[in-house]
């Protein structure tokens, strides 16, 4: 092959694969959107039509009927400020316990520093299971049915801790030697020097604490399930699974849904809880987009 | 105060410990007030209920609890493997585990490498922010649309019919051969935007020069990916293989749990669902079966990651040499 026709090649080559890679790629966006919609599609649909399916990307039957159902129900007000209390109150507490000891781990002189950080990070690959934390939790701690058991169990995780540390570990020792110079103890130097350069890390792991907490339904499912004020929105959804998941599994199920009073039906319901609980994230992801992929980077460089 | 910043410093060449550890850490008091408190709470909550562990000897009774329940050796785990249910759940957590983790590796890599080729910026952005928005819906929410997408007038059936591949729609949810790859799907399609976010790293990391290079020696685009781009991304690879052979027990239990169903029990129960069943599946707990469940799983899986750090080392020095 003389060079020449090798260029030629390499030309028609430049432009057939970016068309094609945009293709594909268009193509997988609309595989990545098609479910959401479809749902979105279905919540908006009128009740008894959705049953028969088939439903796309548009309601077939336009409705608002399911949401109208839903929000004078006051299970789901109960439920929505579950799931947002936990996430907030979540969210603060272990930035706050995470991120003050990742500054502890991150300073060299600390004598404790190698200690605990062999036990931190064995806590990622040392599991009791399943069991034994249920009978630590609600047996000898004593927080089924309680409110706690959302907040305490869940304050500190190594992989966070590992991301916020990595982050202090890049910003200069100056820093810290310069405050200390001025007098200033290492809680000081933390609060006031250090904690709000950490603004950028703090939003990344701020999003996966707070996406855990919204998303989480096992917990209430294995503590709370007797306990109806303490619901949260997950929960709801999964008990709606449940209770349609024969119906929707039968190929006609149009004949158990017909047998129902309401117009709105179980397939709607659980359309439209999917998507009351999934909005407050989808909104605020995007925004942190930036951040949470530098964190991520910086994780697993060092997990 | 700054003689503890020098002292830091220079630790390396001054000898260690010239002061007691007890009184340096009594200097270190507002460091240790950051961090003992969570020491203690990973002791409580991660190393405590290892204690747990012992009822898998026993024939434990809650009532009864770990000091007034019969000691029954090893009858438990004789027990779990003379039963068919615990090792299909064996098999069903190894299958959907490697599943996952080829079909998952694989599609996070492609999809990765085709990003990398995008010039256009805010169409890459646009399409890194639409794939990672699965990862966010709880695995509740992608159930329930997965009930959707594959009844028998979802989508995928209407699409099936109308291009004339089936007559019947097919019974996805209730058929117990498909499960293990509709969760397989179902997890790439929730993950693989993510995933990408380390192999792009890695990727923004390899020296353009080198792209340069092979470009004047004439490499096209594929032979470029070929030989530039995936030999840069090697090591992240098998960081991430490494890390998740040690995971090949954790199949998970939330989407398998929310998906089963009596048809499908027999491919969809791993030891994780198997242990949920065991103690809360029923009017009895038969916590014991499930703790040496659990036991059975954790042990595999520290051997497996202990293995894959062996592999790992093994690789590296002939890797190095």
């Amino acid at each position: 092959m003389t060079v020449a026709t090798a260029k030629k090649r390499g030309k028609r080559r430049d432009i057939a694969f970016p068309i094609v890679n945009t293709i594909i790629l268009i193509l997988l966006m609309f595989i990545t959107l098609y479910p959401v919609i479809n749902t979105v599609a279905y919540s908006f649909n009128d009740g008894l039509d959705a049953v028969k399916g088939g439903i796309g990307l548009i309601p077939r039957k336009f409705s608002t009927e399911a949401y109208t159902e839903l929000l004078q129900d006051p299970a789901v007000y109960k439920a929505f400020w579950i799931s947002l209390s936990k996430t907030v109150i979540t969210t603060l507490t272990n930035l706050f316990f995470t991120s003050m000891l990742a500054f502890a781990l991150s300073r060299r002189e600390y004598v404790l520093r190698g200690f605990i950080t062999t036990v931190m990070v064995l806590t990622m690959y040392v599991n009791a299971g399943l069991i034994p934390n249920y009978l630590l939790i609600s047996r000898t701690l004593g927080l089924r049915n309680t409110y706690w058991v959302y907040i305490i169990p869940t304050m500190f995780s190594c992989f966070n801790m590992i991301v916020i540390r990595t982050y202090i570990q890049g910003l200069p020792d100056a820093l810290v030697e310069s405050a200390r110079i001025d007098g200033a103890g290492d809680l000081r130097t933390f609060f006031q020097i250090i904690l709000p350069l950490c603004l950028p890390v703090m939003a990344t792991v701020a999003l996966f604490v707070a996406v855990g907490a919204w998303n989480s339904w096992f917990d209430t499912y294995l503590y709370n399930g007797s306990k109806k004020d303490l619901y949260s929105l997950q929960y709801l959804l999964k008990m709606k699974l449940a209770t349609t998941q024969s119906a929707s599994n039968s190929a006609n199920a149009t004949a158990d849904a017909l047998s129902q009073q309401s117009k709105v039906t179980p397939v709607v319901v659980r359309s439209a809880i999917s998507v009351i609980s999934a909005v407050p994230i989808l909104i605020v992801y995007p925004f942190l987009q930036k951040y949470f992929v530098t964190g991520m980077a910086l994780g697993a460089v060092k997990g | 105060m700054t003689t503890a910043g020098t002292t830091a410093k220079t630790g390396a060449l001054t000898p260690k410990r010239k002061r007691g550890f007890w009184s340096t850490l009594s200097k270190q008091w507002q460091l240790a007030i950051m961090s003992v408190p969570m020491l203690l709470y990973v002791f409580l909550f991660n190393y405590a209920p290892l204690w747990g562990w012992i009822t898998a000897f026993q024939d434990y009774k809650p009532k009864q609890g770990v000091f007034g329940s019969k000691w029954v050796g090893l009858d438990n785990f004789k027990f779990l493997f003379g039963r068919e249910d615990f090792l299909l759940s064996i098999r069903n957590t190894l299958a959907m585990s490697v599943i996952n983790l080829v079909f998952g590796t694989c599609a996070a890599i492609l999809l990765a490498v085709l990003l990398n080729e995008v010039r256009n910026r805010t169409f890459k952005r646009t399409v890194q922010t639409v794939t990672y928005l699965p990862h966010f819906l709880s695995m509740v929410i992608v159930v329930a649309m997965a009930q959707n997408i594959f009844s028998g007038t979802g989508a995928i059936n209407t699409l099936l019919m109308s291009m004339g591949l089936v007559k019947e729609p097919i019974f996805f949810l209730g058929t117990g051969e498909y499960f293990w790859w509709l969760v397989g799907g179902i997890n790439v399609w929730k993950e693989v935007g993510w995933n990408t976010i380390i192999y792009i790293a890695a990727m923004t990391s390899i020296d353009p020069s080198l792209y340069e290079a092979a470009a004047i020696d004439g490499a096209g685009r594929f032979q470029r990916i070929l030989h530039v781009t995936l030999p840069g991304i090697k090591s992240t690879f098998m960081v991430l293989l490494i890390m998740n052979i040690g995971h090949l027990m954790e199949a998970g239990f939330e989407i398998q749990y929310l998906m089963r169903n009596g048809m499908v029990m027999k491919y969809s129960d791993t030891i994780d669902v198997f242990a949920l069943l065991y103690s809360f599946g029923g009017s009895t707990a038969h916590y014991s079966y499930s703790v040496a469940a659990g036991m059975f799983k954790s042990v595999v899986g520290i051997i497996l990651l202990l293995a894959a750090n062996r592999i790992a080392k093994a690789l590296d020095e002939s890797t190095l040499i």
